[in-house]
């Protein structure tokens, strides 16, 4: 360690330049291939002079479709970043046998698994869910916009700085070695005394925040900005699972974000909430973070659920079987999802009542998720069965989320799971139910949404390559885990004695490459799809001969997406219209008051990231300097009041017009 | 529902799928159940702080008590300071329903003026602890008083810099219907801070010092 | 309160319409108090601050968990009156929504405040057996 100077501290904190991970070729490597990707992207924009486009079209945007579309964007660039660790994690347990070291030490191979978990969840799945809720419910509500559309496009950015936080940690320090929820007294400053839990700290709160302000603002959205004649039994049932999600977002990340704070004042202030000494109490961190961490599972599944539901009812033909019990369903899980927490840790010694009560309520949960299913099931009983990619997701999902459901019934059952606890089995139960029921569904929706977002449907062949490569990758790699869970495997494991286990973790790094596979025919099929987008055009706006209102405008939708407010009469309101002869309006258009584009999202959500940095750095003049900027940034955008506008109505006619044109020529 | 659809299919029997009138939207009409949603998550914070009083509340590690510290006079006072703020605003809000602008800011500088000194005691109390020993480091029945009350006094002090960008925008633009929508959620936001203090008082401050 | 009876009035009726589009110019204004109404709120809530200040300092009732207990009660009972005469709720304003956002809220406060303490004093009660309190 070289010394430094005391200026050195006052205006670099304790940053030094050892915290650049020199001495370790592979993130040398890695950054050097990131770096020349990432200058070669800025190149091709400057190239293309695309940045005032970008700008003024993308990153300030307050238009729903647009930033769910940044959303499902970030989530894809997040999801090669989260499945490389993936990657290296089974190619590490591999090989790591009888003596051999593997080719990661262990704090290198303990970073990549918390980065790993923190990732999929917080960076891909729910920008994945988030951007299709932003995308799709305002379209199906018939809504022009979401409630609030300033506090969208910050939500947004928000999420992002989280995400450019985790991902600083790879070439500027180092990230948590704790595991994904960062356990105290592991994560507390006695024994994590370096940035690492910092940067996990700041990039989840900087995120939360985000999350949590786009959880208000839809749900403001469903309750308040429902087209006419949609009452709560008459919406979608995929807005219906946005508006628990949502109300469940509003109802946990606080719970997050405090004890994430509880967290940092123990590590920079020197408290004593989770520490062993001075009356802390390390459980009661564990305790609180679950109290957010089940319902989360949920905020994740609900709208999953939600997908599957339109695509079912799309793809069979018919309404969807039992859409009153659905609704309850969701209504009970949402309910439910807040008292079953302590069943992640049933081994913490609460004792017989406490662990009877938790499992039983765990077991209770299963129920109205069983009514779902068979109401998927007899929705396609009898129905004209279409098996395109959604279908085919949807049917993968009931095979797959069915064992995960099971295995997860297991670990209900506290005796059982004090067996299991910990172990490989617990790994593949919730790869079983996030990958089978929130990745699948993601897929679903992408394949679903797709042509409505951008005018084309995505290109079948490379699809069903990505979803077979998928599904019998998923069942490749984690079906062994469930055997060796049983077997006793811990999880979370450098390196392992015991020859006889190799060929298992064999088989589930063969079942990571079946899925890398499958990322990359996605990735193919998206590129596929832009190349042949005019043999895959839709020109009628409804591709699918779908059900609910977002069908009935052009794809992609215009700015103010619906040129008139639909007035609704029946759940399934566009098979509705259509059965029933609607009419497309063509004239008589009025001027459409939408919101105004606003950079002050990308500067508040900038100094709030710049501030978390600092204070992971120790920064301190930075941290308030930014801290302040922040501040100040959202009162001189308070002094904004001009933040409307009006579309002409020579603007809507033509736009309209145009869309007559497509319809004549299909 | 039924009112709906009859408007809709009153025309000439054929169904109505769509509504010609021009509404406008994004002039608010959500803001206030939007920021009342935001007042529910922010409950969810005080309620994890309070859960976490309630059971580490207690650990001592042979440090001071709440009975040892707390001066419930000051605290009396304190709350006395809060109530009165609580409706001082609700008066500034009356005089906004009435247009009486002058009458409003000045409802609005006895509030911030309350609201300081609440926040003004709050800090003489942490720094009388802080001097006497009781710092947040010394157990964690006091990392979790002063983070609760801190967070509660935080909330306080955010409030107050609200309340003086607000005025600041009232004496610019005056009662116009973006700033009365703003007045209102301030409202809220500061009766709910007193109903938090109700919690803090009680639970803290009055249950600290029982034996 | 005639006032804000017609804006929760106005409130109820468009929730005929899925309480969307349709906003009048007066929707989103909720309903305020009147003079008489915050001064109510406000004597009350003096009162149920001073009766429990005065139970706990001049020590009235001699059983701390007595004590405890009314002045618990106390607080639950001034919480509504902030509610009702403050934060002006009922049941109508937002057609019905913020009422629903308070009772959901409040379970789940109970939840995570009741389940903590629960959950929390059975593991002291079962993994520190010889600590009478930590």
């Amino acid at each position: 360690m070289t010394s430094y100077p005391d200026w050195w501290k006052l205006v670099f904190g304790r940053f030094t330049l050892e915290a650049l991970p020199l001495h370790e070729p592979i993130l040398v490597v890695t950054f050097i291939v990131v770096a020349l990707g990432g200058i070669a992207l800025l190149a091709l924009v400057t190239w293309l002079k695309a940045w005032g486009y970008l700008w003024h079209e993308w990153f300030t945007s307050v238009d729903h479709k647009k930033i769910g579309i940044m959303y499902m964007i970030l989530g894809v660039v997040m999801l090669l970043r989260g499945f490389a660790d993936a990657l290296m994690m089974r190619g590490q347990q591999a090989i790591a046998f009888a003596g051999s070291d593997g080719y990661l030490p262990p704090h290198h191979y303990d970073q990549i698994f918390t980065a790993h978990g923190v990732i999929m969840i917080f960076f891909v799945a729910m920008p994945f869910v988030t951007g299709l809720m932003n995308f799709v419910v305002p379209l199906q509500i018939g809504a022009r916009d979401v409630s609030f559309p300033f506090l969208n496009n910050f939500s947004f950015w928000m999420t992002v700085g989280g995400a450019v936080l985790v991902m600083t940690s790879l070439f500027v320090g180092e990230f948590a070695r704790t595991g994904w929820l960062a356990y105290p007294p592991l994560s507390g400053a006695a024994y994590s005394p370096g940035v690492g839990v910092d940067y996990y700290l700041w990039g989840l709160q900087v995120a939360g925040i985000g999350t949590t302000l786009s959880g208000v603002n839809l749900v403001a959205t469903i309750v308040k900005m429902r087209a006419p004649g949609m009452d709560l039994m008459k919406m979608p049932v995929f807005t219906w699972t946005a508006l628990c999600t949502n109300i469940l977002i509003v109802a946990t990340f606080p719970i997050l974000a405090a004890t994430l704070a509880l967290l940092a004042l123990d590590r920079y202030v020197g408290m004593n909430f989770f520490t062993n000494d001075l009356g802390g109490n390390p459980m009661m961190y564990v305790n609180l973070i679950w109290i957010w961490g089940h319902p989360e599972v949920y905020i994740l599944i609900l709208p999953a659920f939600g997908i599957y539901s339109e695509v079912a009812s799309t793809f069979c033909g018919k309404r969807l079987f039992g859409y009153g019990s659905m609704v309850y369903a969701t209504v009970v899980i949402t309910i439910l999802s807040y008292l079953v927490w302590l069943h992640h840790f049933f081994t913490m010694g609460s004792g017989a009542s406490v662990n009877s009560f938790f499992g039983i309520t765990t077991m209770i949960i299963s129920i109205p998720t069983g009514a779902k299913i068979f109401n998927w099931l007899f929705t396609m009983y009898r129905g004209r069965i279409r098996f395109e990619l959604p279908m085919m997701w949807l049917v993968a999902f009931m095979l797959t989320f069915v064992i995960g459901g099971m295995t997860g019934v297991m670990l209900a059952v506290p005796p059982a799971d004090f067996v299991l606890h910990n172990s490989l089995f617990l790994v593949a139960h919730f790869h079983n139910v996030i990958i089978g029921g929130v990745v699948f569904g993601v897929f679903a929706g992408i394949a679903y949404w797709f042509p409505k977002a951008f005018g084309f449907k995505l290109d079948p062949f490379w699809g069903h390559l990505s979803f077979w490569f998928w599904v019998v990758g998923f069942y490749v790699a984690f079906m062994p885990l469930y055997v060796l869970g049983l077997m006793g495997v811990t999880r979370r494991l450098n390196r392992f004695e015991d020859p006889s286990l190799q060929i298992w973790f064999v088989v589930a790094a063969i079942g990571a490459v079946l899925i890398l596979l499958g990322i990359l025919c996605f990735l193919v099929q998206i590129a596929v799809s832009i190349m042949r987008r005019e043999q895959l055009r839709d020109t009628t706006g409804d591709p699918w001969d779908g059900r609910t209102l977002e069908w009935s405008t052009s794809s992609p939708p215009p700015d103010y997406n619906f040129a008139f407010t639909p007035v609704i009469h029946d759940h399934d309101s566009w098979a509705d219209m259509k059965k029933r002869g609607y009419q497309r309006p063509l004239t008589g258009f009025r001027p459409i008051h939408m919101p105004r584009n606003t950079g002050a999202g990308v500067i508040i959500a900038g100094f709030a990231t710049l501030c978390g940095f600092a204070l992971i750095w120790y920064i301190w003049w930075l941290a308030a300097l930014s801290f302040v900027a922040a501040v100040a940034s959202v009162i001189i955008h308070s002094f904004n009041y001009d933040r409307d506008f009006h579309i002409s109505a020579d603007t809507v006619l033509r736009e309209e017009d145009a869309r007559s044109d497509l319809l004549g020529r299909a | 529902m039924e009112t709906a659809t009859a408007q809709a299919q009153a025309a000439n029997g054929a169904p109505v799928f769509y509504v010609k009138e021009d509404e406008h939207e994004h002039s608010g009409g959500s803001t206030m159940l939007g920021f009342w949603i935001y007042l529910m998550s922010d409950c969810l914070v005080f309620a994890v702080l309070f859960a976490t009083f309630g059971v580490l509340g207690r650990n001592y590690a042979a440090g001071p008590s709440g009975a040892d510290l707390f001066d419930l006079r000051l605290v009396a006072v304190n709350t006395t300071m809060l109530l009165i703020s609580s409706i001082t605003y609700g008066f500034a809000m009356l005089a906004m329903d009435k247009g009486r602008q002058a009458a409003v800011q000045g409802w609005l500088v006895v509030t911030g003026l309350f609201g300081l000194a609440f926040i003004g005691i709050e800090l003489y109390e942490f720094s009388h602890l802080i001097h006497e020993g009781a710092t947040p480091q010394r157990s964690a029945f006091l990392s979790s008083f002063f983070t609760l009350v801190g967070t509660h006094g935080l909330h306080v002090s955010f409030g107050l810099l609200w309340l003086t960008v607000l005025m600041v925008q009232v004496s610019r633009r005056g009662l116009i219907e973006a700033n009365r929508r703003r007045l209102m959620c301030l409202s809220m936001f500061w009766h709910f801070l007193d109903v938090v203090w109700i919690g803090v008082f009680t639970f803290v401050y009055l249950m600290g010092v029982l034996k | 309160m005639s006032g804000s009876q017609d804006h929760a009035q106005g409130h109820h009726a468009q929730g005929h319409h899925g309480e969307s589009h349709a906003t009048d110019h007066d929707a989103h204004e909720a309903p305020h108090g009147s003079l008489r109404g915050y001064v109510t709120g406000f004597v009350l809530s003096v009162i149920l601050t001073a009766i429990p200040f005065w139970l706990v300092m001049a020590d009235v009732l001699g059983n701390s968990t007595l004590t405890a207990l009314v002045i618990m009660g106390f607080a639950a009972v001034q919480i509504v009156v902030h509610m009702i005469y403050f934060l002006h709720m009922n049941g109508r304003a937002e057609g019905g929504w913020s009422m629903m956002a308070l009772i959901f809220t409040i379970i789940i406060v109970v939840i995570a405040l009741s389940g903590s303490l629960w959950v929390m004093y059975h593991l002291n009660a079962n993994m520190m057996p010889d600590m009478h309190r930590m």
